[in-house]
């Protein structure tokens, strides 16, 4: 089972000897098997007919007719769709932070470089509530900045929150308002860790600098680039909860209605547990095959992969 | 013609660029630059500007650049929304209190993780990398968290979701490539124990770490609602952020108001609020940043993805 080098008087020798590390664990791991794991095991009542009164081991199994009444229910396309279409809409914004840290490497300007990182990370700092707020505040129609900047050209603001057919576009490109900044944080890093004797030699060669972009930056980006792009179609179902939730409204509903959030109406709202954990876990499964599928294939191509 | 100008280059010490391609790209770059800029900032200022404002010059397209009508109003508002004072008090302890917590968690287990003699580091690590990408979901875990009586308590706000893998994999990368193993033969031969090591020797080496972490966690917890929204029942428990919330987009202030003058100047109030609330909530967790904004570029963050 074990590699050749296991000698198990040696090995206890080991543990005893870092028993100082096993208690820096402890905490971690206590924590992970009650939270994490325990409810993995709870899991169970999606094949239950779970009842608060008999609880998860007592209540009567069930077998798929959960997942069967989600299949067949006509929310089960709706909310897939609308899962779908938020996320790999926000798949295509994923090269929009490279773009902005390949731009932030070119500034010679130090000062202007300075400010325009900390002003592009501040956004990230704003919460999901105050943000849904602010672009209720900033959208409105009628009294917001974008009602009176389309006022100013004669025009009438679209109403942007109330919208099912803008939804998608709103959630996405407001993300990429948001977060753009931080997200470009890790190419940033990447960048900078370029041996500068690369491009010293690319300007031996008479290389001009969108060359040096194109043949040295870019490529030294891939490997991250990959593996958040990895990580990013492994969550293709797992799109958040929380601003999602925010932004939706009766006007929205029918775009705006994703697994995440019927899995909170229907388990939370309306206390159908096990139907709810049905969905939820047909949801985590799909994340978690598409995740080691994805992982597989860019291992195969590309030598980049998560394990 | 280029290996001239590069020789040209190489003879002055430095490598400058004069192609007009080059000038041109950069020209282009810093026109990107000053309007990604202005998109960042300019929502952020019209809040600042607003929450100052007369709201009815706001709510008619009067304030662009400087406050109109400039008040305290809304500020003078918030001070008599008890609510909002206990949320901020609730939060600052979650905070607090949370973020101590996580660090203490994380770090410690991601030292441990990082030590190459720690017999079973491999399947430790799997072990918590596993729930990133599967999990019990919403239901089994509310019920887990319910069972362990947590649930309507100060307690599940800071405890259970302590454990952060993703921060665990990059305190651990940090550690691996920042902390030399001469360190600890040397503190072994000095009789040294694994803790008192960690506590004496290792954790003032991790400033950089600890500052990035804490940061991150703190965050979290200042800016999450959700954990309050599943877990919490008692008005008095509420964080700032599930206020905000009441405030801000389901708009619980203008339920409950009559009609005629007095509703009207309430309702003008509300929407003057919804400014200086936005700023109140937001500046306490702005001013942590700069503090720990140097260490970002350190690459802190690049290990994470590479592993």
């Amino acid at each position: 089972m074990r590699s050749g080098q296991f000698v198990p008087g040696r090995t206890f020798g080991q543990i005893r000897r870092n028993w100082g590390l096993y208690v820096l664990l402890l905490p971690a791991v206590v924590l992970t098997l009650l939270f994490a794991y325990k409810p993995m095991y709870g899991v169970i009542i999606a094949f239950k007919d779970y009842s608060p009164a008999s609880g998860i081991t007592g209540s009567p199994w069930a077998g798929f007719k959960y997942f069967e009444k989600f299949f067949h229910s006509y929310q089960f396309s709706a909310t897939i769709k609308n899962t779908l279409v938020i996320s790999v809409y926000s798949l295509i914004t994923f090269p929009i932070p490279i773009i902005l840290a390949l731009m932030v490497n070119q500034m010679r300007a130090n000062r202007f470089r300075r400010f325009f990182q900390t002003v592009s990370y501040m956004p990230h700092f704003i919460s999901t509530v105050v943000m849904v707020g602010l672009m209720m505040i900033l959208f409105s129609p009628s009294t917001g900045l974008l009602g009176s900047l389309y006022h100013l050209f004669g025009g009438e603001a679209p109403d942007l929150m109330g919208s099912a057919g803008l939804f998608s576009s709103v959630y996405v490109w407001s993300d990429v308002w948001q977060h753009v900044g931080w997200d470009s944080i890790i190419y940033i890093a990447a960048l900078s860790a370029v041996d500068p004797s690369l491009y010293e030699a690319a300007t031996v060669d008479g290389a001009s600098r969108w060359h040096k972009v194109r043949y040295i930056d870019i490529p030294m980006l891939m490997p991250t680039a990959i593996t958040l792009l990895i990580l990013r179609v492994g969550g293709l179902l797992g799109v958040g909860f929380e601003k999602v939730y925010l932004m939706q409204n009766d006007l929205n509903i029918t775009s705006s209605e994703i697994l995440s959030t019927y899995v909170y109406k229907i388990g939370l709202l309306s206390s159908q547990y096990s139907f709810s954990s049905a969905i939820n876990l047909f949801n985590t499964v799909i994340n978690f095959v598409l995740l080691i599928m994805v992982n597989q294939i860019s291992k195969k191509f590309s030598e980049n992969s998560l394990w | 013609m280029g290996v001239l100008e590069a020789a040209v280059n190489k003879n002055m010490g430095k490598v400058k660029n004069n192609r007009s391609s080059d000038r041109v790209m950069e020209m282009v770059m810093y026109v990107f630059a000053v309007m990604f800029l202005v998109i960042l900032i300019y929502p952020l200022y019209f809040i600042i500007i607003a929450s100052f404002s007369d709201p009815s010059a706001v709510a008619n397209g009067q304030v662009w650049l400087f406050p109109k009508g400039f008040t305290l109003d809304g500020y003078q508002e918030l001070l008599r929304h008890e609510n909002i004072w206990i949320g901020y008090r609730n939060t600052i302890l979650y905070t607090a209190v949370g973020t101590a917590i996580g660090l203490i968690v994380n770090i410690s287990a991601a030292y441990a993780l990082s030590r190459k003699d720690l017999v079973g580091r491999k399947f430790l690590s799997l072990f918590f990398i596993f729930t990133m990408f599967f999990s019990g979901g919403l239901i089994p875990t509310f019920l887990t968290v319910r069972d362990f009586h947590l649930y309507d308590t100060f307690l599940v706000m800071v405890l259970p979701f302590s454990v952060i893998v993703y921060d665990i994999i990059v305190a651990r990368t940090f550690f691996q490539s920042s902390i030399p193993g001469d360190l600890w033969e040397a503190a072994q031969i000095d009789g040294c124990g694994n803790l008192r090591y960690f506590v004496q020797v290792v954790l003032p080496l991790s400033k950089a770490i600890i500052a990035v972490l804490g940061l991150w966690i703190a965050v979290g917890y200042w800016n999450s609602y959700f954990n309050a929204l599943i877990y919490l029942k008692n008005p008095n428990l509420y964080p700032l952020q599930l206020i905000l919330r009441n405030i801000l987009i389901t708009n619980q202030m203008q339920s409950g108001m009559g009609t005629g003058e007095a509703a009207q100047i309430a309702l003008r109030l509300a929407n003057l609020m919804r400014y200086s609330v936005i700023i109140v909530a937001t500046v306490p967790i702005l001013c942590l940043y700069p503090f720990v904004q140097k260490y970002f570029n350190q690459g802190v963050m690049i290990g994470a993805v590479k592993e």
